[in-house]
C-alpha cells in the first residue's frame, strides 16, 4: 500500500476546517446569547416601567403603604406594603416546609441510600421538580383548599398556609438536588477519615459532610427562596389573592407576582398602572438577582479554597 | 494499655482470613500475627491484597458494602468480627492512616480533638484546659506542636502535606489506641518529609502496635523491625526485617525485593 501525500493538499481548506469555524460561530453565538437576553429583558422592563418611577411614583407610598388601588378613578394609590409581606409570608412559610424536607431529603440521597433506590429517587425528584405550575395550582385550588377548610374549619382555604405549602413543595425539589450536589462534592476522604476514627454514621454526617458542604447548602436555600419570590401562577391560584396585611396563616394574601400577572392584562399599554406594574417587575427583577447573585458567590466561596 | 490475655503476645492475630470483593477473592487463608509494640511492615506488588489486609483489621472495608469476609482477626486478643464486637469501640481501638493526608476541613485544634470528643468525652463538654492539654500533648508526641502552636484555629486543610500527615497521626493519640494500622503514609509526600514521618514512626514504637503498608522497599527496610511480604492475597514470608531483605527463605521474594516484578 502506497500513501502519497499531495503536497497541494497543504494550502486547501478542507470540509472540517469550515464546519470547526461555523461551529465556533455558532456556539459562541449561544453562548453570547444568554447575556444579550437578560440585559435585553431588564432594558425592557426598566423602560416600560420607569416612566412611573420618575414621574408618578411616591416612594414613601410605595414602600409604606399598604393599599394597592391603581384603578381607583378618585384617588389612584401604588402602596405595595401588602403585596410585599404577602410574597414575603408566602416564601417564608413556602421555605419552613421545604427547607428541612428538602435538606433531609438530600442527606438520604446522597449518604444513606445506594444502587437502585438512589437512582430512582434521584429521577422521581428531578421529575417533580419538572411539574408545572399551574398543576400545582390546581392543586392548591383543588384539593388543599376544601382539606384546609375541613380541617381547619375556615371559612375559605385559599390563604397564605396553602400557597406557602405548594410553594414549598415546588421549591424541594430544585433545593434536593443542589443540596445532594454539594453534598456530593464533600471528598470522600472526609468521610473515610471520620469513620475510621469510629464515628457513627450520623456523627459523620453531622459533624464532617453538613460542615464540609455548607456553602452549598446554603446555597441550595437561597435559590430556592428565589424560586418562591418569583413563583407567579401557583401562588395565583392557591394564595386567594386579596390584598391585605396578613395577621395569620389563614388569611388570604396577593403576591407582588400575582399581581402582575392578574393586571396586566386589562392596563392600557403606557399608562401609569401598566408602568406601575412594571415597575413591580423591577423590583423582583432585582431581589432575584440579587438572591441568585448571593447564591452564585456562596458556591464559589467553596471553591476558592 | 488494655490488659491483653497473658497467652497472646500479639497485637494482632488473624485466622483463616478470606476476603471478598464481590466475587473476587482477594485474600486467602491469611494467617499472620503481628507482635505487640513493634512496627510491621508490608510489601509486596500493587494488587496483592495487603491494603486489603490492612483495612480489614479496623473493618473500613466494609465501607464498601460487597465486601465479604470469613475468618477472624484479633485484635489484643479480641475478636473485632465477632458479632456482639460494636465497630465504634473497634475503631477507637485501632487508628488509621491514609495514603492521602486527610485532615478534616475544620481548625487543626479540633482535628486533633476530634475522636476524643467522639469517644472519651462524648456528651459532656470538655473544660477548656484540659482540652488544650490533650491537643498540646498529642501535637508535641508527633513533633508538630513547635510549628504550629501559634496557629490552632486555623484551617488544617492548609498545613503542608508533611504537617498534614502528622497532624493525622496526632489525631489518633488522645484515645490511646493500642493499634496504628497506616496504609502508605509517606506516598504523597517527598523524600525529606517521609524522612520526617519515619521518624516519628520510629519515636512510637513501643507505645503502638505499628503495621504499616508501603510501596517503597527502602522505607520498610529502614522503618520496620519485621515484614511481610505477600503476593496474591496470600503471605509468603513474614519475619526479621533486616534478615528477610539479606537473606530471603523463598525465590518470590528474593525476585520482589531485587525488583524483578512489582
Amino acid at each position: 500500500m502506497s500513501t502519497v501525500i499531495d503536497s497541494g493538499d497543504a494550502d486547501r481548506l478542507d470540509a472540517a476546517w469550515w464546519i470547526d469555524r461555523i461551529v465556533k460561530v455558532l456556539v459562541f453565538a449561544g453562548g453570547i446569547s444568554a447575556i444579550v437576553f437578560i440585559l435585553g429583558i431588564f432594558a425592557f422592563v426598566t423602560k416600560e416601567g420607569f416612566g412611573f418611577v420618575l414621574k408618578d411614583m411616591d416612594v414613601v407610598e410605595f414602600f409604606t403603604s399598604p393599599n394597592w388601588r391603581p384603578t381607583s378613578d378618585t384617588k389612584p394609590t401604588h402602596g405595595i406594603l401588602a403585596l410585599l409581606a404577602g410574597t414575603a409570608s408566602i416564601t417564608g412559610f413556602a421555605m419552613l416546609i421545604s427547607v428541612p424536607f428538602s435538606l433531609g431529603a438530600a442527606i438520604y440521597i446522597g449518604e444513606f441510600a445506594t444502587g437502585k433506590t438512589r437512582e430512582t429517587l434521584k429521577v422521581l425528584v428531578e421529575m417533580l421538580a419538572a411539574i408545572p405550575s399551574v398543576v400545582w395550582g390546581f392543586i392548591g385550588l383543588s384539593i388543599m383548599n376544601p382539606l384546609i377548610i375541613d380541617l381547619f374549619d375556615v371559612p375559605v382555604g385559599l390563604c397564605m398556609l396553602n400557597a406557602g405549602l405548594i410553594l414549598g413543595l415546588m421549591a424541594a425539589p430544585i433545593m434536593t438536588t443542589i443540596a445532594e450536589d454539594a453534598l456530593k462534592a464533600v471528598p470522600d476522604g472526609y468521610r473515610e477519615a471520620a469513620e475510621a476514627m469510629g464515628a457513627t454514621r450520623w456523627q459523620v454526617i453531622w459533624k464532617v459532610v453538613i460542615p464540609a458542604a455548607k456553602n452549598g447548602l446554603v446555597a441550595a436555600v437561597l435559590l430556592g427562596v428565589g424560586r418562591g419570590f418569583g413563583e407567579t401562577m401557583a401562588v395565583l391560584m392557591a394564595s386567594g389573592h386579596s390584598i391585605n396585611m396578613p395577621e395569620g396563616v389563614f388569611d388570604p394574601v396577593r403576591a407582588l407576582t400575582a399581581t402582575i400577572a392578574a393586571e396586566l392584562g386589562e392596563t392600557v399599554a403606557g399608562d401609569t398602572h401598566y408602568q406601575a406594574l412594571f415597575t413591580l417587575g423591577i423590583l423582583l427583577f432585582a431581589v432575584t438577582f440579587v438572591i441568585n447573585l448571593t447564591a452564585d458567590l456562596v458556591v464559589r466561596g467553596i471553591r476558592k479554597k | 494499655m488494655d490488659s491483653p490475655t497473658t497467652a497472646t503476645q500479639f497485637a494482632i492475630e488473624t485466622r483463616k482470613l478470606n476476603l471478598w470483593y464481590g466475587s473476587f477473592q482477594a485474600l486467602f487463608d491469611v494467617d499472620l500475627q503481628v507482635k505487640q509494640g513493634i512496627i510491621t511492615s508490608m510489601i509486596g506488588p500493587s494488587g496483592c491484597g495487603k491494603s486489603t489486609l490492612l483495612r480489614s483489621v479496623n473493618r473500613i472495608t466494609e465501607r464498601l458494602g460487597y465486601v465479604r469476609t470469613t475468618g477472624s482477626i484479633e485484635v489484643m486478643g479480641r475478636d473485632v468480627y465477632a458479632p456482639e464486637v460494636e465497630i465504634v469501640q473497634v475503631r477507637k481501638r485501632i487508628g488509621m492512616v491514609f495514603q492521602r493526608p486527610n485532615p478534616l476541613p475544620i481548625s487543626i485544634r479540633d482535628n486533633v480533638i476530634f475522636a476524643h470528643r467522639l469517644h472519651a468525652s462524648a456528651g459532656r463538654r470538655l473544660p477548656k484546659r484540659e482540652r488544650d492539654e490533650i491537643v498540646e500533648k498529642a501535637l508535641r508526641r508527633v513533633l508538630l506542636w513547635d510549628s504550629v502552636k501559634d496557629r490552632l484555629g486555623r484551617q488544617a486543610t492548609a498545613l503542608s502535606l508533611e504537617e498534614q500527615q502528622k497532624l493525622c497521626i496526632a489525631r489518633l493519640l488522645p484515645v490511646q489506641p493500642d493499634v496504628l494500622l497506616m496504609d502508605e503514609p509517606c506516598s504523597a509526600l517527598d523524600p525529606k518529609a517521609t524522612e520526617a514521618v519515619e521518624e516519628l514512626l520510629w519515636e512510637l514504637r513501643g507505645d503502638f502496635t505499628i503495621l504499616i503498608v508501603t510501596h517503597n522497599m527502602a522505607q520498610a527496610r529502614r522503618a520496620s523491625e519485621e515484614c511481610v511480604f505477600m503476593l496474591m492475597g496470600k503471605i509468603v514470608e513474614h519475619g526479621d526485617t533486616a534478615e528477610m531483605f539479606v537473606t530471603p527463605r523463598f525465590e518470590e521474594t528474593a525476585h520482589y525485593i531485587e525488583g524483578r516484578y512489582g
